[in-house]
């Protein structure tokens, strides 16, 4: 593809540019036949992919098939209609953080942690918080400028708003793994909602909710400030945390 | 499913280990343990009382759907305290209102009746009458035990490993014929996985339930009804399929006390479990940790024990010698508490990341050290979950070498991994992959453990020894510093837990002189009157 225009434009790649070819797997409530294979052709086709191939059916037990379909999608997608959360803030390192921190706010930056409700998945608090980190990168325990304060695990609602009185919190991690029945944003709607309530406007520390089946752009719906996804690293955390509360100091050595 | 049924080769034979360093580990394990254990023995809790009402026939509960099991430890509790236990204070009272065990509870729930601490001749026989109506509920568990041996023998008992399948839908109703279908396809264990919060319970729900998070309440009713459903499929299949559940938390002394009632033949129950990953005050762990192992040892429940869970916080190379630890002391702890070694579930998992080179040598020399170590236990071999992404296909892959190291060093408990471990709750055909996967590692290469002798001095063999080696270590400054403090440091799991702090310290008691528990003395005596 060498034209700007048509660059916008995507089909899925399978080994030919436009081939369109995608495979997918399902499983249909019917007994193993011809007809069951039909339908998982019909089905296809109306996930428009077409022609389909079903290459390979299996009976699970007397009432179930499973299906592995191979074929070419009819649709497109135009890059420029996606909607993503591109990181609006710079990446810095460890040592930029602490730097920042100690020239913008001239004390440490206090951070409340924990898993709300009766979530009890601690490795997406703990992959961000612990210095052990995540995919390389140490928790944000390891910058010398953040006070992380870890509450762990199924932490009621009204003791993580306590505790972010108590340690002055100026930003309220909270991880949500769980999302059976929706209980991640629910959940994370009764926090936010609570501390809208106990604080002032101005006063609020800021409120930071990280799982992997957010969707990033539900800041508004959720009553958060930011919304994490999947894959976040401590890193990426800690530069926001930077941008978001720590003001840039007025007296500089070089005008940026 | 085609398993090997080969007799096993001698895991010490596969992997030499010096005698006299594993004499010591051992030993440092009693060492680091004892305290813990007289700890235990000083002291009583809220669910060990509850745990002796219940063994008493004290079942159902209030229109709030509080047990009368709490109700009655609650207001004895308030009035004269738990450092006697509760046994003498209710059947004093019982003895002098003419009530039976519900009709007392539900009148001292309202408030009508006055509990006091027995003395002399009332004191005698209070404990008298109390130690006949706790032993009937001893009674009925050694039935369940014999009831067992008697459906395994005529049923007939799955060659190891046993495939461990896991049901969760969080409706007793609907995990009835799941777990039907899974043990139909392959499973010699189902795992009624628990809802997500109810460790954190400090009461047992009542009756059959259909509402649970990730998971459904273990209920007595729900043990009885899922018991009784596998027994009808056990039969079914030729094969007697077992049936798991948790005793952990904070009612894990009752939920023990259910599992061998309701004939449950496996319980998750880890001696650290709770204090580290739930928070769990140390001494209320410890405390009930001991009563419920030794209701397990009665009830001839297999335990699974939770090491697999450090791997998923630290790292699965570094801290592999914790997990050892932890195996060293679980062991301790149940063979006090009157577990013998074929009960012994030992944990540990398949979770080293897998980018780093010889990820899987370095599997199997765990694997394998873990085997030799225990030789006579069956272990219970946990699948990757950590190191999942999300790319299912690679997760089948990964899943396939997990399969490979359980089938190379011989594990007994082997949980099935799900390619989408990470991505949803298991789809039944993400179950029937999964199965399929495990058919045919076994179906290839299941007698491979015949073949399989690591070079005496090669990387396997000298990474177990190192691995044992820094276990030694370890145990030797805890030893020195207290298990309690090293659990306190965050030793295990990464997770610091001090003794004074956690959740269920407040049901804690130090127990008085002329304490009474005729449960705790039944089984320790292992009398049946």
């Amino acid at each position: 593809m060498s034209a700007k225009k048509s660059k916008s434009l995507v089909r899925p790649y399978g080994d030919t540019t436009g081939d369109g070819m995608v495979q997918v797997s399902f499983t249909l409530p019917v007994p193993h036949d011809k007809r069951a294979e039909g339908a998982a052709a019909l089905l296809a086709a109306k996930m428009g992919i077409e022609p389909a191939m079903v290459v390979h059916a299996k009976p699970m037990g007397p009432d179930f098939t499973f299906f592995v379909v191979y074929g070419s999608v009819s649709h497109l997608v135009d890059l420029r209609d996606v909607q993503v959360v591109e990181r609006d803030y710079p990446l810095l390192s460890p040592k930029e953080v602490n730097s920042a921190i100690k020239k913008g706010l001239r004390r440490p930056l206090v951070v409340v942690g924990a898993c709300i409700g009766t979530d009890a998945h601690t490795v997406g608090i703990d992959a961000i918080l612990n210095i052990k980190g995540f995919a390389g990168e140490k928790g944000l325990e390891y910058y010398s400028e953040l006070t992380v304060v870890n509450l762990g695990a199924q932490v009621a609602v009204p003791e993580l708003v306590e505790k972010a009185r108590l340690h002055r919190a100026d930003a309220v991690l909270v991880s949500q793994v769980v999302t059976q029945r929706d209980a991640h944003l629910h959940n994370t709607r009764e926090m936010s909602a609570a501390f809208r309530e106990a604080f002032p406007a101005e006063r609020r520390p800021l409120l930071v909710v990280g799982g992997p089946r957010f969707d990033e752009l539900a800041t508004g719906e959720l009553g958060v400030d930011r919304i994490f996804g999947k894959g976040t690293t401590p890193g990426e955390v800690a530069s926001y945390l930077v941008s978001a509360l720590v003001p840039v100091p007025t007296t500089r050595k070089k005008a940026s | 499913m085609s398993r090997t049924t080969n007799p096993t080769p001698d895991p010490r034979r596969m992997l030499d280990l010096d005698p006299v360093t594993v004499r010591r580990a051992r030993a440092l394990a009693r060492r680091a343990g004892k305290p813990v254990v007289n700890l235990a023995q000083r002291h009583t809790t809220v669910s060990v009382e509850r745990a002796v009402l219940r063994l008493a026939g004290l079942e159902g509960a209030d229109v709030e759907g509080i047990p009368w099991v709490n109700r009655l430890v609650d207001v004895v509790r308030e009035q004269v305290g738990l450092e006697h236990g509760v046994a003498l204070p209710v059947w004093d009272a019982m003895m002098r209102e003419g009530d039976d065990l519900t009709t007392l509870a539900q009148r001292a729930a309202a408030g009508s009746v006055d509990f006091q601490i027995p003395e002399g001749k009332a004191s005698t026989y209070a404990g008298r009458i109390a130690r006949k109506d706790v032993s009937a509920g001893i009674r009925r568990i050694d039935a369940s035990r014999r009831q067992r041996d008697r459906l395994i023998e005529k049923f007939g008992d799955p060659p190891a490993p046993w495939i461990y399948l896991i049901v969760a839908t969080g409706d007793i109703y609907e995990d009835i014929p799941q777990a039907q279908a899974a043990a139909r396809e392959g499973a010699d264990v189902i795992a009624v996985i628990r809802s997500t919060g109810q460790s954190l319970l400090d009461y047992v729900p009542e009756g059959p339930t259909r509402e649970g998070y990730a998971g459904t309440y273990a209920t007595q009713a729900n043990f009885r009804l899922m018991r009784a459903a596998l027994d009808q499929t056990s039969r079914e299949l030729g094969r007697y399929v077992r049936l798991t559940n948790y005793a952990s938390g904070l009612c894990m002394p009752e939920i023990a006390a259910l599992a061998g009632l309701e004939r449950l033949d496996m319980m998750l129950n880890d001696s650290m479990y709770g204090i580290l990953f739930r928070d769990i005050n140390p001494v209320r762990t410890f405390v009930d940790q001991r009563f419920s192992r030794q209701v397990h040892a009665r009830a001839g429940i297999i335990i699974n024990t939770g090491e697999d869970n450090y791997l998923t916080t630290a790292d699965a190379v570094e801290a592999a010698h914790t997990v050892t630890v932890s195996q060293l002391l679980n062991e301790y702890f149940a063979k006090e508490a009157g577990l013998e070694d074929w009960q012994l579930g030992l944990g540990h998992a398949f979770e080293i990341n897998p980018e780093i080179p010889d990820s899987f040598r370095l599997e199997l020399a765990h694997a394998l050290l873990a085997r030799a170590l225990f030789p006579n236990a069956p272990l219970k071999w946990m699948p990757p979950t950590k190191h999942m992404t999300g790319d299912v296909f690679r997760g089948y892959l990964l899943d396939g070498f997990f399969n490979l190291a359980g089938a190379l060093t011989g594990q007994g408990i082997l949980l099935v991994g799900m390619m989408t471990e990470a991505v949803v709750t298991p789809w039944l055909s993400d179950r029937d992959l999964a199965l399929q996967n495990v058919r045919y590692v076994f179906n290839a290469a299941g007698g491979l453990r015949e073949d399989f002798r690591p070079a005496p001095d090669g990387f396997i063999a000298e990474r177990a020894r190192q691995v044992l080696g820094e276990a030694v270590d370890l145990l030797e400054d805890i030893v020195d510093d207290t298990l309690l403090e090293a659990i306190a440091d965050g030793t295990f799991g990464l997770m610091k837990r001090p003794a004074d702090a956690g959740r269920g310290l407040d049901g804690v008691f130090r127990k008085a002189d002329g304490y009474l528990n005729p449960a705790g003395d039944l089984l320790e005596e292992r009398a049946t009157r």
